[in-house]
């Protein structure tokens, strides 16, 4: 048992809580961003498992981690594309699509593995980014993006637009702005962050392995409502989530507490705790899943 | 466009959709798709076995189909099938292996079946619960809730109820087994019956009820049912209890009908294709028969064609067919 | 002769329904022009073609030149020197009052929004009205009279040569229409163009210059010359307009109380809502509630039909106390509601008539745990016959019913039924067509005269002066004046009422 404290006050614990937070992080950025523009992203995990198979598979099949992170920017570029265009264009039932594409994701990394590779479990082991966290570029551009997120959405033209967007469409458009062309804009660059969050998810283990994004992208989303779609606060929330991973896998290390079976769910019983008992004051965009 | 043309007209896109992007999936795959799908189609509706095991890949999936259809119907999305199903099968198959031998079987049927049901159905009261009560996203709440099932059924399952080192559960007395129904050796059982009663009883609560008339107002205009004095918030947390029950019900027909007993992993993925299911159907009960059907050769042909085209292709065939629905529930509907 | 400022003809449908078949309209440069039609005629839609927010199907526009309509947009139209101040206001209610005048035009700084030339912009715009406003203000924390006014100063500071709008004067009190008039006129003085979109025939009488009348999508009738009210009404509604509503016979003075709110309290938005009320309406009268929109009504409704938290006080129905009732506890003792939003709280847009009909008429169609259809049948046809709506079909999804006849079945659900006590009617006639009009304010006066006692809460006080026998203000949460009997009938109860609404002490 002390053993197990012990190690919760290491720079390797903290180092740990970052790496595993990153995920998170990135995605609800991605979903805060494509939210305050007023659509519902419930694709985040769709994001975060698509863009950790392309950073796998590229980095694999090119060598190049570049190459893969920018792959992965590039699949949830994608996969936003998509909801862009379902939501924004068709005006579909936002939270139905993005179940649709998370339950097309699974499948379709699988069926990828398995025309590749010849199974659906796995992509093949390379060297990946390893496990540090200093070393890793994810982490830098991770840290960059935070502060650029909180800073456009906040401060510039695009993020203004994207605040207003989310809440009364119809006075953008009667300000001779495309309520499309922002919601394209705010999707599609969400979609990215969410993306290289997911390379996140396989770079540093060397390899992809099928389901690897593990509910995370439902998690990230609960972070954004928590945090009232606020960047900064949705950023810490996550971190909080990663801690309690990070708990978690102590304590299965240690063998410490509940069995393995139980702890494993550490996060998701936070998210569920705090996402009925957390205050909330602040009120969802106002045209949040409405077509226009 | 009238309901019905409105159904009928989304069922063909859908369809197209479906076998022009599966298509696409074979080519990639190496494989043609004429002679893919003619062989899909030949192993599910051209033989008796397969058809078998059509019937009984879509007796699950029009409980689990229904389960996201009364919701739909009420405003609600239920994506917790999948928790809802393990936790009624595990309940199920340990009381059913507890009861009192000697028990007459129809008795012992209705006791583990009416026992799935109610532990299904308190998984999808809490997810109601949380929802309306609480303002948690009834999506994120029930994915959190499948998780922890699945977690906590695993734990209970090392802990005490799995036989020896497997990861099974006691079988069943013969009693609470379902007698299959005879088709070639399939596994089809009379839990095949059961679903088309249960989708003909939802059909009748939706259109005849005044519980069904409820969900219906509420689901369609939220705040004039509310204001016509209708009990919305309570009619909502109903609508997904009796949703976990339908779901729990899919977890009683795998354990009495086929394993009898509960195994890790029993039904898993079927919950979430009830979404493609209900969605294909419009929330339609009756409907959804027959977009069980379709589910059922798609998973039972990709099967007789996994060595040709990956067994995936379903999987993502599943969420072409939630796509197509998501943009007909969208601007439409207004 | 200068070319006019606007020059416009457009057609343009929405699926079946035909909001625009050759509309025209022409506005020469320094006059004020009046665009009045019924809800319903075009005149929101002919307008926002102008403006670049609505498509045109075919058409020409001039604005000075020639414009291709096909690539007309909001953009091209500001670029124009057009500017619209929209029916419910354009500002959104989470971005400060400078964002929201920056929108579309936001100066840039080094890469950033630049938010204080943004200010400084705005505030001196507001200037030249002769306005002051606070640049950092949340602008959904203004009241709606507020928000009109820093919208104004946003539009007027682009407009140059047209300035469109659209129902500016219903959110206001008789003095602030005042006010707009004048600045409205300034406006057209400098040698702009402005078209007045309204309904209100007292309006166009005191500030246009020409009119314009639209019907059906079709331009009907203009006139640049004296004209009168008569003769403008009689254009839109294409026939003679039908008599003005008439006061039920006075209650008893022995009659019961069939509606009482006691020392109430409930809380709003930003500390709005109702500060405390107490109000009774005996049975068989009628009592109107007027004030600027904003100042509470809706709490008041919301909390009388159950729909909205009690912080303190208390509402009975029939002198049975519900103020914690539910809704169906409420409607069961004999409270009837014709909701301010008919779209949201009235009806179930995607169902049908009839499912509408048992909606609100569970008490009467419900068998035990079933729905008897046959009794469904039997009284949705009653309805739509005793109340003219059209198309008399109940298996008709409500969404494909105009206004009227939408507001028609909420009113024969709601008022035509057994054991009725108590009337809570909330703008009961607005986007509602003149002779659905009639049809409302006759029922309402029916059953105030067969017992019922009426709360109309409504903005347009010549509605509240023809139907209540007792009219109260309402300010800032709070009964602040009453006239009654023969000082409602005086030639100056329009102005003390008016007084009222912005304010001013009894």
């Amino acid at each position: 048992m002390s053993g197990f404290v012990a190690s919760l006050i290491t720079l390797g614990f903290l180092a740990q809580v970052l790496r595993i937070a990153i995920p998170y992080v990135l995605a609800a950025l991605g979903g805060t961003l494509s939210e305050r523009a007023g659509v519902i992203d419930l694709a985040l995990e769709a994001k975060l498992l698509m863009g950790a198979f392309a950073a796998a598979v590229l980095g694999y099949e090119t060598g190049s981690i570049a190459i893969g992170i920018a792959g992965a920017a590039a699949a949830g570029v994608a996969v936003a594309a998509i909801q862009a265009f379902w939501s924004v264009r068709l005006g579909a039932d936002q939270v139905v699509t993005g179940i649709a594409l998370n339950l097309g994701a699974f499948g379709f990394t699988r069926y990828l593995l398995g025309v590749r590779y010849g199974q659906g479990a796995n992509s093949p082991r390379f060297d990946g980014v390893g496990t540090g966290v200093l070393t890793n570029p994810i982490s830098w551009i991770a840290a960059a993006l935070v502060a650029l997120v909180v800073v456009g959405l906040g401060q510039t033209r695009l993020g203004l637009r994207v605040r207003a967007v989310g809440e009364r469409p119809d006075a953008v458009a009667a300000a001779g702005v495309s309520v499309a062309r922002v919601r394209w804009l705010a999707v599609l660059i969400g979609g990215a962050l969410a993306g290289v969050g997911g390379a996140q998810l396989s770079l540093p283990v060397d390899g992809f392995v099928a389901e690897a994004s593990g509910g995370r992208g439902y998690v990230a989303l609960a972070a954004v409502i928590m945090s009232g779609w606020r960047p900064g606060r949705a950023a810490l929330w996550c971190l909080a989530f990663g801690l309690a991973d990070a708990v978690q896998y102590r304590m299965q290390t240690h063998g410490v507490g509940l069995p393995a079976e139980l702890t494993r769910l550490l996060p998701y019983v936070l998210a569920l705790v705090l996402l009925a008992a957390w205050p909330r004051r602040v009120a969802p965009p106002r045209a949040l899943g409405q077509p226009d | 466009m009238t309901g019905r043309a409105r159904t009928i007209h989304l069922a063909v896109v859908a369809l197209l959709a479906t076998m022009a992007v599966g298509s696409v999936l074979m080519i990639v795959a190496g494989a043609s798709p004429l002679h893919a799908w003619g062989q899909l189609l030949r192993q599910t509706l051209g033989e008796r076995q397969g058809f078998g095991q059509v019937l009984f890949r879509a007796t699950p999936l029009v409980f689990t189909g229904l389960a996201v259809a009364v919701p739909l119907r009420a405003g609600l999305f239920n994506i917790g099938g999948e928790g809802q199903l393990t936790a009624a099968a595990l309940a199920c198959a340990v009381v059913a292996a507890a009861l009192p031998p000697g028990l007459p079987a129809p008795l012992a049927v209705l006791i583990a079946t009416a026992v799935a049901f109610l532990a299904g159905a308190v998984v999808g009261a809490a997810t109601g619960a949380m929802r309306i009560y609480r303002g948690a996203h009834e999506v994120i709440v029930a994915i959190g809730l499948n998780a922890i099932i699945a977690g906590v059924a695993l734990w209970l399952g090392n802990r005490s109820l799995f036989v020896g080192e497997s990861t099974r559960t006691a079988t069943i007395p013969a009693a609470a087994q379902l007698p299959e129904l005879g088709l070639a050796g399939s596994s089809a059982s009379v839990s095949a019956l059961g679903a088309l009663g249960v989708a003909a009883l939802v059909a009748w609560l939706l259109a005849r009820t005044r519980v069904g008339f409820t969900w219906r107002m509420t689901g369609q205009g939220l705040d004039a049912a509310r204001a016509a004095g209708l009990p919305v918030d309570r009619a909502r947390v109903w609508a997904m209890t009796v949703a976990g029950g339908l779901a729990g019900l899919a977890g009683a027909h795998f354990v009495l009908g086929h394993k009898h007993a509960y195994e890790d992993g029993l039904g898993r993925g079927v919950g979430f294709l009830g979404i493609a299911v209900a969605l294909l159907a419009q929330g339609q009960a009756m409907a959804i028969i027959g977009a069980a059907l379709v589910f059922g050769v798609l998973g039972q042909g990709g099967l007789a064609i996994s060595s040709d085209v990956p067994k995936e292709m379903v999987d993502v065939l599943q969420a072409v067919v939630v796509l197509v629905a998501a943009a007909s529930l969208g601007r439409r509907k207004r | 002769m200068t070319a006019p400022a606007l020059r416009v003809r457009a057609s343009r449908r929405f699926g079946d329904c035909v909001a625009l078949a050759d509309a025209a309209l022409e506005v020469a440069a320094g006059t004020v022009h009046a665009l009045c039609g019924e809800n319903g005629a075009g005149k929101s839609t002919l307008m926002r073609v102008v403006y670049g927010l609505e498509r045109a199907d075919a058409g020409v526009l001039e604005l000075g030149e020639r414009v291709d309509l096909a690539r007309h947009d909001v953009a091209g139209a500001q670029a124009r020197g057009v500017g619209m101040v929209h029916q419910h206001g354009m500002l959104v209610p989470t971005l400060t009052l400078a964002d929201n005048a920056a929108l579309g035009h936001e100066p840039v700084r080094g890469g950033r929004y630049d938010r204080a030339a943004a200010a400084r912009a705005l505030v001196a715009a507001a200037a030249r009205l002769g306005q002051r406003l606070d640049p950092d203000a949340l602008a959904g924390e203004l009241t709606v009279g507020e928000q009109q006014r820093a919208e104004l100063a946003m539009v007027a500071a682009r407009a140059t040569r047209l300035l469109i709008l659209d129902e500016p004067t219903a959110l206001l009190a008789p003095r602030e229409v005042d006010a707009l008039f004048a600045m409205v006129r300034a406006f057209a003085a400098g040698g702009g163009a402005v078209v007045l979109v309204t309904h209100k025939l007292d309006e166009v009488l005191a500030v246009a210059d020409e009119v314009t009348v639209l019907r059906g999508g079709r331009t009907v009738a203009s006139w640049s010359a004296e004209v009168t009210a008569a003769e403008i009404a009689r254009a839109m509604i294409g026939g003679e307009p039908p008599p003005p509503a008439t006061r039920p016979p006075p209650p008893r003075p022995d009659a019961a109380i069939g509606l009482a709110i006691d020392g109430l309290v409930v809380p709003g938005p930003r500390g709005g809502g109702v500060v405390d009320v107490t109000l009774r309406v005996a049975a068989g009268e009628v009592v109107g509630v007027a004030g600027v929109e904003g100042n509470g009504q809706r709490e008041l409704a919301l909390a009388i039909a159950g729909l909205a938290p009690v912080a303190r006080g208390a509402v009975a129905v029939g002198g049975v106390d519900v103020t914690r009732a539910k809704v169906a506890a409420r409607r069961a003792r004999g409270l009837a509601h014709v909701p301010e939003d008919r779209h949201r709280h009235g009806l179930v847009q995607g169902a049908s008539v009839a499912d509408n009909v048992a909606l609100g008429r569970l008490g009467e169609v419900g068998r035990g745990a079933l729905i008897d259809r046959a009794a469904v049948a039997a009284l949705t046809a009653q309805l739509i016959a005793a109340h003219d709506v059209r198309p008399a079909d109940p298996s008709a999804r409500v969404d494909a019913l105009s206004g009227g006849n939408q507001q028609k079945l909420v009113v024969a659900r709601e008022l035509d039924r057994p054991g009725l006590r108590a009337v809570l009617a909330v703008h009961p006639t607005r986007g509602v067509d003149l002779a659905a009009s009639a049809r409302i304010h006759a029922r309402l006066r029916d059953v105030a005269a067969a017992g019922a006692a009426v709360l109309l809460i409504a903005a347009d006080l010549d509605e509240l002066l023809a139907l209540c026998h007792r009219v109260v203000v309402m300010y800032r949460g709070a009964l602040v004046g009453e006239l009654t009997g023969a000082a409602l009938a005086a030639p100056d109860a329009r102005a003390r009422l008016g007084a009222w609404m912005v304010g001013a002490t009894p």
